[in-house]
């Protein structure tokens, strides 16, 4: 369109100048009167030119808006001519307006209505801790670089910056990146999927988080609690996505049945160094849900994740490796949600509860610089949240998370990585969240925080808003 | 644990394919209607040659409609979805096309109709800022207040479901015809009874009326939404209460859907009435299909105005 623009205008000016011919610059050029003349020449093109534009804008727009709505008519039975006469006589009303009138231009339609959907997360807080921060492990887990804590005191979170569109009749794509407040930008997902696979597929590749378990593969900034419970940051890193594939089938029934499975390059925690030429990791979901009556509505699914991982690092608060891993990794994850809503209307009151059960079994080797002593490691973990929103605009929630380790083998040491020291890592949160609107929310969260034997007592206040396009949540 | 994952595997299998064979025989085309007018709609003139599903009912505010698995799973074998577009649907039904994993039923393609796209719409802002509250940057969407709208809509609807369905094209042409003699009727009837309504000034609860109120030449004078998408609140009340005392209004609307604390405060402390009107079919009893909606509507209107 744009270049077809540039021609036109082209073409215009020319036409214009040939319409106009201007004098020949000959020796009388210092005569005043010439110049005058010249000036109103100028001014008159130039007059020409701004209608000519103002003329193939509205073309362009009126264009825009036809190919939008252009359906070809089948049948040519009957015409939606919209302006139906029968209602302009039937209109003893018909006060200042009219029948209404068929669709025609509404808004700009420019070069610029095809830019993908734009959007900002603004995230920052404050948090207290009563504990020291820098010594923060979860007993028995070799964790990630993102199963931390947060910083104490004030700070920004990451932002996010959000692009997606449809790329054409086939494809749509997504891309978010993330700012760390310290500097550095960050590609946390990037991918494509199909919209017209047949039967029931969809297609995604790219940068994306995986489809297991339920909270997964939310945006952080679409939770209700300031965190990720213990289990997603212990078994996940907080949020397991890496560069892979993924194919869904939604099954043509009236109750929602959904298969996915996705193979990953395995260089992102559980998995590391990527395995097997680069596809270490793989995982497969099934995921089923419905309605119960009006008001209620649920979905449960099983995953199943299996990952090799080559030295995958452990980190310990202050980001440094702490060990590294060898073998093999397995994850049974098991979710639910059930939500409430009076009549299926949520706007005044809703209630939502979710849980999660996750199950690792990894054998291998493990050790501080180099995984050399044997370790075999059973895990367990869950959670469950209930989100209570009383009244427009205002929210409660509860939060139990808990961990298990059966670590065996020569790499469990006394006081090392691998050791529980006889502990079960637990954590308990509530959380009050006001909501504005839709696009900002603030949350104060209080949790005792008994991941390590001594109890921490936390507080956190954070903020977070959403500026630009208006996003759509999935269940 | 390799034994273990093989049975998973086939419990999934085995449920699937129960799932697949438990789904019951329907008519041949499917709509998936986002709203329950347009459901209504497609009954009157599909006939029994469409088989109906309705996303939302009367009770529920369309603009925040959870992404719900049951609608995903009805979305996937649908042949047209009836939405009113708009940005009406902008926070739920873009995840349920994308996540219905069905080609026919994508925005460009004859199985998506957004009726919205068809009418001339009214509201539309020229400056657009989310300090304005959840404005529609193409215009109030809450088109089907006016029935003359639907009307319109009608049209465009015949039209797709020949499209869709050539095999039954002359039935649908049938149904069509007959039903807009009867809507054409029922036009004339309404536009009479409403006549005593014109001219009358009243509070809105959100802005969703402007198709209503410009049918029947009435005047919306203020929304007890401070801006449109945020409840009611107590200054603004107040505010809209001190301002009734110089500009007096004949009722105060709100929809099915919608709290009527706020109303029935305004209403009770400015001795006025508070009216429920039905929004959309199933909004009340009597709103049972379309020319109920619209008995239902100036019926419940004339009495709050004859009442003042």
């Amino acid at each position: 369109m744009n270049s077809i623009k540039k021609w036109a205008i082209c073409a215009l000016v020319m036409a214009t100048y040939t319409m106009y011919p201007l004098q020949p610059l000959a020796a009388e050029i210092n005569n005043q009167q010439e110049i005058n003349n010249l000036k109103q020449q100028l001014q008159q093109t130039e007059t020409l030119l701004k209608k000519m534009q103002s003329r193939l804008d509205r073309l362009e727009q009126r264009q825009a808006q036809a190919s939008e709505q252009t359906i070809p008519a089948a049948s040519p039975v009957v015409s939606p001519s919209i302006t139906s006469p029968q209602y302009s006589q039937s209109q003893p009303l018909a006060s200042p307006v009219a029948m209404p009138q068929p669709a025609t231009s509404s808004g700009s339609a420019s070069a610029n209505a095809f830019n993908p959907e734009i959007s900002a997360v603004l995230n920052g807080g404050y948090y207290m801790f009563t504990q020291p921060t820098s010594g923060f492990a979860i007993p028995g887990f070799a964790v990630g670089d993102a199963a931390g804590l947060g910083k104490r005191g004030f700070s920004l979170n990451e932002s996010e910056l959000d692009l997606a569109s449809n790329i054409d009749n086939m494809f749509y794509g997504s891309l978010t990146v993330s700012l760390a407040p310290e500097g550095g930008a960050n590609v946390e997902e990037a991918f494509v999927q199909t919209l017209n696979a047949p039967l029931g597929m969809t297609v995604k590749a790219g940068r994306f988080f995986s489809g297991i378990g339920y909270l997964n593969q939310f945006h952080a900034h679409h939770d209700d609690f300031l965190d990720r419970p213990l289990p997603n940051r212990a078994f996940l890193n907080t949020q397991f996505g890496d560069d892979g594939v993924q194919l869904r089938w939604l099954a043509p029934t009236d109750t929602f049945l959904e298969l996915g499975g996705e193979l990953y390059s395995g260089n992102a925690f559980p998995g590391g160094g990527g395995a097997f030429r680069g596809q270490g990791t793989w995982d497969a979901f099934m995921n089923v849900g419905g309605d119960i009556g009006y008001s209620q509505s649920w979905k449960a699914g099983l995953s199943y994740l299996q990952t090799r991982a080559i030295a995958r690092d452990a980190f310990d608060a202050a980001g440094n490796v702490a060990g590294r891993f060898s073998g093999n990794s397995r994850l049974l994850l098991a979710n639910m949600v059930w939500k409430w809503a009076p009549n299926g209307n949520p706007v005044d009151q809703n209630f939502r509860f979710q849980s999660e059960f996750f199950y690792r079994y990894e054998n291998g080797l493990f050790g501080v610089t180099t995984p050399v002593s044997a370790y075999q490691g059973r895990q367990f973990g869950w959670y469950g949240e209930g989100i209570y929103q009383f009244m427009p605009r205002w929210r409660v929630g509860v939060r139990h998370s808990e961990l298990f380790a059966n670590n065996s083998g020569a790499a469990v040491i006394t006081g090392g990585l691998l050791d529980t020291g006889g502990h079960r890592p637990r954590r308990d949160s509530v959380v009050v969240g006001f909501s504005n609107s839709e696009f900002s929310r603030i949350r104060l969260q209080l949790s005792r925080d008994a991941t390590q034997p001594k109890v921490d007592y936390q507080l956190g206040l954070q903020y977070i808003m959403l500026l630009g396009a208006h996003g759509a949540h999935q269940f | 644990m390799k034994h273990h994952l093989r049975m998973t595997i086939y419990a999934l299998l085995t449920g699937a394919i129960m799932a697949g064979f438990s789904s019951p025989a329907w008519a041949s085309i499917r709509v998936f209607a986002c709203e329950p007018e347009w459901a209504a709609l497609a009954t009157e003139i599909g006939g029994d040659n469409v088989s109906i599903y309705t996303a939302t009912h009367a009770l529920q505010d369309p603009h925040h409609i959870q992404a719900r698995p049951s609608l995903i799973a009805r979305m996937r074998r649908a042949n047209l979805v009836i939405a009113t577009g708009a940005q009406l649907e902008i926070g739920w039904l873009p995840v349920l096309l994308r996540q219905s994993a069905n080609p026919k039923i994508q925005p460009g393609k004859v199985g998506y109709l957004a009726a919205a796209n068809y009418v001339q719409k009214l509201n539309i802002p020229n400056r657009v800022d989310r300090v304005m509250g959840d404005i529609h940057p193409s215009g109030n969407p809450h088109i089907q207040t006016d029935p003359r709208n639907i009307a319109i809509v009608a049209a465009v609807l015949l039209q797709r479901l020949q499209q869709i369905d050539p095999a039954h094209a002359d039935a649908y042409q049938a149904r069509y015809q007959d039903f807009t003699g009867r809507w054409n009727a029922a036009l004339q009837r309404w536009q009479q009874q409403a006549m005593p309504l014109r001219g009358e000034r009243v509070l809105v609860y959100h802005k969703g009326w402007a198709y209503l109120l410009r049918w029947l030449g009435m005047v919306e004078s203020d929304a007890l939404e401070p801006v449109p998408g945020v409840p009611p609140t107590t200054s603004h009340l107040s505010s809209l209460l001190s301002k009734l005392k110089q500009q007096p209004v004949a009722m105060i609307i709100y929809a099915a859907y919608q709290n009527s604390r706020a109303a029935e405060w305004l209403a009770g402390r400015a001795d006025i009435k508070a009216v429920k009107l039905p929004f959309t079919v199933g909004g009340t009893d009597a709103a049972s299909d379309l020319f109920g909606l619209y008995d239902d509507t100036i019926h419940r209107l004339l009495i709050a105005a004859q009442a003042k």
